[in-house]
């Protein structure tokens, strides 16, 4: 029954093919939730046992006191630019290809967003005391102190949460209103609740195309402002090489960097999954691999600014932490580096052919984003290993304790996503439909 | 923070407010560390064993830098000893979410412990590596768990730490000096430090009473200060060593 409801209407082959991976659950799908769950597990006791033993179980010591849960934080709020940035330029460009993967790209900021946030719990000494960060009335009378960076990134993460949520809620309430038509079961009163009564009314389109239209030039902005504010963690403090003011465009070029390479690997997994090659077509990977050229040199570029003042400046604190990423201890992470996030996605994403094959845009996205994994890491450790008084230079490896955690978080980022997909269609089908409609009217594109 | 009365007592008894500073004289230092143990045993600091220390985790609130000089067999060797140096313009302070690094009206360069949520951001940002971690619960080998100072909280897991000036002396000597209506005197209050250092290169006083030994030595022309570039305005005066 509930299929010959899929099929009808305007456009029963979307309807069937982007609603179906809701209904049907294969095995493969609870092999994997059941495993990424035991990883995720694995991370939680990880986790438990750092607090009840101590932060020490990380490696780090002095002067090194951010290690890779800092680097992990600022790496995953960079993916979530996938939904912001990214699906933000594309609406207001009005670009048309944007379809099919503006809805992938927004759950992966909800998720990235959620996972960057458990970061800074991790990371906190006494985690148990994290609501000293809140500005609430206590017999102390103590406030957080808003001088502080950090409390301006608490600040900017709570917006972007809570914007992206809406800009990620907003396009879906058709679709949550199709849903509610059509599946039954445990999951209809939650379509109900979400849907909030749409029916498709010539006056409910309206407001909703602008309620999107005012929030996505916002969200941009909102984006743009909270990579900054991460790089203000950094450029605000004395350490030598942090303290450079083209970190706040440097962070937000890595961000998208990351965003759109992660939104590549995305579009390949769920096509595979879901059977979407009618929706995600090679063409798509084509635009996208245009977007991550541009991307690529602008990141680049700022790299070059950032790293080439610092040379040509020789100052000795500065030089000392440079030369150890260019030449010294850190050299083989750093042209790694430098080859996953610019060399090699130069090379393959300027070839057209390249560019429609699918899988190898994976790998480039995967690449882009270890790459990137590696920067946070080392815009964090270099500096902070080779201080200014050379008799506490030191350095830094992570311990299996906080790898573990790193690893089973990126778990929970697949799990959450894997979770979601079986409750969100990961193509908007409103606007794949709106898009459709377009294509039979020119004049409207 | 001193209760309102006290302090209103206080200011008409003493007029101007504290300056705490030190003077280190690198030409008396001969890198002995009392210094070091003195500061253990007076704040409770944790104890650390081999593995840790190798580790890089023990916790000193002053340490001997040494700086090597030429080579073999005409190497010379320099002793710093270096502390938290309670700036005047502190890199730790604004960068504390929670207002756990916090200037005092004496000048000090105060940590609050149980406001402490262990960020480390005050940590990084120290040019002079002088703030200290707790990367696991502080135990004490029997019988040292009974020699711990009374007037010193254990710091737990998870809290930053550093050099206070000895704070608990100063509270004690300002007390006992205020009820008798009078300022501390030059010499009232000796940190753990000062103290225990045989060569007397380590003076501690009152920035803020001129004819102090310690603003004398601190007026000496082979002042300097630590990383003074960094315009952090420290409050401790290093002798420059000529010999």
């Amino acid at each position: 029954m509930e299929s010959a409801a899929n099929s009808s209407g305007k456009f029963p082959r979307i309807n069937r093919d982007l609603v179906a991976p809701l209904l049907t659950t294969g095995r493969p799908y609870f092999l994997l939730v059941g495993l990424l769950a035991c990883i995720v597990a694995v991370g939680a006791g990880a986790w438990i046992y750092q607090i009840e033993t101590g932060i020490g179980q990380t490696n780090l010591h002095p002067p090194i006191f951010w290690g890779i849960y800092i680097a992990s934080f600022v790496y995953w709020i960079g993916v979530s630019h996938s939904g912001t940035f990214i699906s933000g330029a594309l609406r207001i460009a009005g670009a048309e290809w944007r379809r099919p993967i503006t809805r992938i790209a927004e759950l992966m900021t909800l998720i990235t967003i959620i996972v960057a946030s458990i970061f800074i719990f991790v990371h906190l000494g006494r985690s148990w005391r994290w609501y000293y960060l809140l500005p609430y009335p206590n017999q102390r009378t103590i406030w957080p102190d808003f001088r502080s960076p950090l409390l301006w990134d608490a600040t900017a993460i709570f917006t972007y949460a809570i914007s992206s949520t809406i800009y990620l809620y907003l396009p879906l309430i058709p679709d949550f209103a199709l849903m509610r038509d059509r599946i039954g079961g445990w999951r209809q009163p939650l379509y109900r609740f979400l849907a909030i009564g749409w029916q498709g009314s010539q006056r409910q389109w309206r407001a909703l195309k602008m309620a999107i239209r005012i929030i996505t030039p916002l969200i941009f902005m909102i984006a743009v402002s909270v990579h900054s504010i991460v790089g203000f963690d950094f450029a605000m403090a004395l350490v030598p090489m942090w303290h450079s003011s083209v970190f706040a465009p440097y962070f937000v070029a890595g961000a998208v960097h990351s965003g759109l390479a992660m939104v590549v690997v995305g579009m390949y997994f769920l096509r595979r999954a879901y059977r979407l090659e009618d929706y995600v077509r090679p063409a798509h990977f084509d635009k996208v691999g245009k977007l991550m050229v541009a991307v690529t040199l602008t990141w680049g570029y700022l790299y070059f600014c950032d790293k080439m003042t610092a040379w040509y400046g020789m100052i000795p604190a500065e030089m000392v932490p440079l030369m150890s990423q260019m030449t010294g201890p850190y050299a083989l992470p750093q042209w790694i580096m430098v080859s996953c996030n610019f060399i090699i996605p130069m090379l393959t994403l300027t070839q057209p052919a390249f560019r429609r094959w699918p899988i190898g845009m994976m790998v480039v996205g995967i690449l882009i984003n270890i790459g990137m994994y590696i920067e946070r890491v080392l815009i964090i450790v270099p500096p902070l290993a080779q201080p200014r008084l050379s008799y506490n230079w030191s350095s830094y490896f992570s311990s299996g304790v906080d790898f573990t955690i790193e690893l089973c978080l990126l778990a929970l980022g697949v799990l959450l996503y894997a979770l979601l997909a079986k409750f969100v269609p990961v193509i908007s089908i409103g606007e794949e439909k709106e898009g459709r409609h377009y294509d039979r009217q020119p004049e409207h594109r | 923070m001193e209760l309102p009365e006290h302090k209103e007592a206080a200011e008409s008894a003493i007029g101007k407010p504290y300056k705490w500073e030190m003077v280190i004289d690198l030409d008396r230092c001969t890198g002995c560390e009392a210094c070091v143990v003195a500061c253990h045993a007076e704040n409770n600091i944790r104890i650390s064993g081999e593995e840790e220390t190798a580790q890089g985790r023990a916790i000193s609130w002053i340490r001997i830098e040494r700086y090597w000089e030429g080579d073999y067999p005409n190497a010379k060797v320099k002793f710093v000893p270096v502390l938290c140096q309670h700036c005047g313009n502190a890199p730790c302070e604004p960068v504390c979410p929670v207002y756990a690094s916090y200037h005092t009206p004496d000048g000090l360069n105060a940590q609050v412990y149980n406001r402490c949520i262990g960020v480390r951001y005050c940590g990084n940002n120290c040019p002079y590596v002088a703030r200290q971690f707790n990367w696991f619960d502080p135990v004490w080998d029997e019988p040292l768990a009974e020699q711990l100072n009374p007037d010193v909280t254990v710091r737990q897991n998870g809290i930053m730490e550093k050099c206070t000036f000895c704070v608990q002396r100063i509270r004690q000597a300002k007390e006992t000096a205020h009820g008798e209506g009078r300022r501390v005197a030059d010499g009232e209050v000796t940190p753990a430090c000062v103290q225990s250092c045989p060569a007397s290169a380590l003076v501690f006083g009152d920035r803020n009473d001129p004819n102090s030994r310690v603003s004398r030595l601190a007026r000496n022309d082979r002042g300097f200060h630590l990383l003074e570039d960094l315009g952090t305005h420290p409050a401790i005066t290093y002798l420059k060593r000529l010999a």
